[in-house]
């Protein structure tokens, strides 16, 4: 790190207040040996698994009696489930680019929110593939997406965009997962370190034997870099793929070349609204605001920002060429967007992701937590409705007048939406109580003094 | 009793990366400097040559990709050619988003199994664990290793050297302790 830099981190006050080695590892190490868990959490957990409950049975019912029960129908044959997925998968898509793309540009300020948000990518992507999962009818022939021998020499079609986005979610799931567990390693280590009893054997397992050696670290953070190399890329290409699953169809309004990259600019805006509103709550129940510090809200908010203005100007730039192009089906597509009987969710839409945004232009807002709170909630919401009008406007009006109708969600539709909630909080609440959120070995490296040259003038 | 090598601690990442160059410098080679994150400039300081994985995750993405053009192809052209909407069997710009999906999924397992290769973990007994202080490695202590096995130990000498060079609580490891 550069004198320049580490002036940069004393001025922004990433990590204010006397903090060094000790203090970082006691306060974060601190929450999940901590003996009694605050009543917050409980009332939250509770709450999470009385959600989960709903998923469960919900779920289960559908399974018994199949997708009828939801308020798919002809023409609007996906519904509230590719909503979901969408939706999930988009939120994901934040924690990747926390980890990964700012780790390239050496954006050290994202070492405190990072491990937060690569587990919020991890359970938003576990609750998105239960869509796909579930929406099939015969779950239990679900493992046909894989492309496995069989006697009946059926394979899946790989000329689809469905089996890619199969494949894309995948490996995102994997490649997230691993390496969410690899920067996870020297923390489990120290966690190991500290504990007593059975704990020191689980942690002692999960942490491989980490001995923190230089000929460790060595090829640890390669891994670590290249892991992140590669992440990029696909973080790009997921929601890319997943737009394919609309774009490379006929349909007036889906069918158009802006998809890929204004579905990557929204889902990454939808995720930081996610990172935002859970690392309010955590830096409250938890005291870690010199950890979590009003800066990185900030820099979250301008993120937020940008991508909401990359977002507004993909729904301008649709109408611009849906007029453009001089076909009446596009165009109509369009003017009933945001005419047509659902005008109510496309404003929705335009007010959460385009006029909302606009707020954080002004250092004053940036920095004001209920206002961020908010508006990080407002976000998501907008994102949901971003989705519902692609989906459900898009195909309940599209070339034949007889064939048109109107689209209304079942209680079913609603419950297993409002119980995926429930799975991503269980999930997420549980990491917090058994794991260090924020990552004790990159936290450290913020502070002046884990620099070797520290204190020297001569760069 | 068997004795496993000496270890000596440090307080500041500075401390360890001059310690290392000493030690390197008084020619031993089986030696490690154990921190809680790592240290800017400490491959060099310990004389390692780049890490060897970036070659390796190379392979395995290479093997990924191969892998997920070839099964497309097998499956569409060979096994069973069947026209889905007249698509051509042989779609290769179709192929590529699966291509690239097992080349980067490959490409991870790659590095992070390739990691726990090169790194002999998972290893859950080492002698450094036998020393009790050395746990705060993890969290805020620093220390420098010296095996048994190194050509140039000698346990007197050893202790003295790494006391010269500022090293404090300087522990013999042995699976007595």
């Amino acid at each position: 790190m550069d004198v320049k830099s580490k002036a940069l981190i004393r001025a922004e006050k990433l990590l204010p207040g006397n903090q060094d080695f000790t203090s970082i590892t006691n306060d974060i190490a601190g929450v999940p040996e901590g003996k009694r868990t605050p009543i917050q959490w409980w009332l939250l957990f509770g709450f999470a698994l009385s959600l989960l409950a709903i998923f469960v049975g919900s779920v289960g019912f559908l399974i018994w009696e199949g997708t009828g029960i939801w308020g798919i129908n002809n023409p609007v044959f996906w519904g509230w489930a590719i909503i979901n997925f969408v939706w999930w998968v988009g939120i994901g898509h934040a924690g990747t680019l926390i980890s990964a793309i700012l780790h390239l540009f050496r954006q050290n300020w994202r070492n405190a929110i990072n491990r937060f948000a690569e587990t919020m990518t991890l359970f938003a992507v576990i609750c998105a593939l239960v869509f796909p999962g579930i929406h099939v009818g015969r779950i239990w022939v679900a493992y046909w997406f894989l492309p496995l021998p069989n006697q009946m020499g059926m394979w899946p079609n790989m000329r689809s965009p469905l089996i890619w986005d199969f494949f894309a979610v995948f490996t995102y799931f994997t490649v997230s997962l691993l390496f969410w567990y690899t920067g996870l390693i020297p923390d489990l280590a120290t966690l190991r370190d500290r504990a007593k009893g059975l704990k020191k054997k689980v942690y002692g397992f999960f942490a491989l034997g980490w001995r923190g050696g230089n000929r460790q670290w060595q090829h640890y953070e390669l891994a670590y870099l290249v892991l992140a190399g590669i992440s990029t890329p696909l973080v790009l290409s997921v929601h890319s793929v997943v737009s394919s699953d609309f774009a490379t169809s006929v349909i007036p309004g889906w069918h158009t070349t802006i998809f890929p990259p204004y579905f990557v600019a929204g889902a990454i805006y939808s995720g930081f609204g996610m990172v935002m509103t859970l690392s309010i709550i955590a830096r409250k129940v938890y005291n870690l605001g010199h950890i979590i510090t009003v800066e990185h809200l900030d820099k979250m908010a301008q993120i937020m920002l940008l991508t909401g203005c990359m977002v507004g100007y993909a729904y301008s730039m649709e109408f611009f060429v849906a007029w453009y192009s001089g076909n009446p089906y596009e165009s109509f597509a369009f003017v009933n967007r945001a005419l047509g009987p659902y005008w109510w969710g496309y404003w929705a839409m335009i007010f959460c992701n385009v006029v909302v945004p606009q707020f954080f232009w002004f250092e004053k807002y940036r920095r004001h937590i209920p206002f961020l709170f908010i508006t990080s909630i407002l976000v998501n919401i907008g994102m949901w409705f971003e989705r519902f009008v692609i989906v459900v406007i898009t195909l309940h009006r599209d070339f034949m007048p007889g064939a048109w109708a109107m689209y209304n969600p079942t209680i079913f539709d609603v419950s297993i939406y409002i119980g995926t909630f429930g799975l991503f909080f269980s999930g997420f609440l549980l990491f917090l109580r058994f794991l260090p959120m924020v990552s004790i070995a990159e936290a450290k490296l913020v502070l002046p003094e884990s620099d070797p040259h520290h204190g020297h003038d001569h760069e | 009793m068997n004795k496993f090598g000496i270890i000596a601690r440090f307080d500041t990442p500075e401390a360890l990366v001059y310690a290392a160059e000493k030690v390197r410098g008084e020619g031993f080679t089986k030696f490690d400097c154990h921190s809680p994150f790592p240290i800017h400039g400490m491959d060099d300081a310990m004389g390692l040559e780049r890490s060897k994985l970036g070659y390796l995750i190379g392979v395995m993405g290479l093997t990924g990709a191969l892998f997920g053009f070839g099964l497309q192809t097998w499956i569409h052209s060979i096994e069973y050619p069947m026209n889905i909407s007249g698509k051509p069997y042989f779609a290769y710009p179709a192929y590529a988003i699966i291509t690239f999906e097992l080349m980067v999924l490959f490409s991870a397992f790659g590095a992070v199994f390739g990691m726990m290769f090169f790194n002999r973990i998972p290893r859950f007994h080492h002698p450094v664990f036998y020393s009790e202080k050395f746990s705060d490695v993890s969290s805020d202590a620093f220390y420098v290793s010296i095996e048994v096995d190194d050509p140039k130990y000698d346990e007197k000498n050893v202790i003295d050297f790494l006391e010269n060079i500022g090293g404090t609580e300087i522990e013999v490891l042995s699976d007595e302790n």
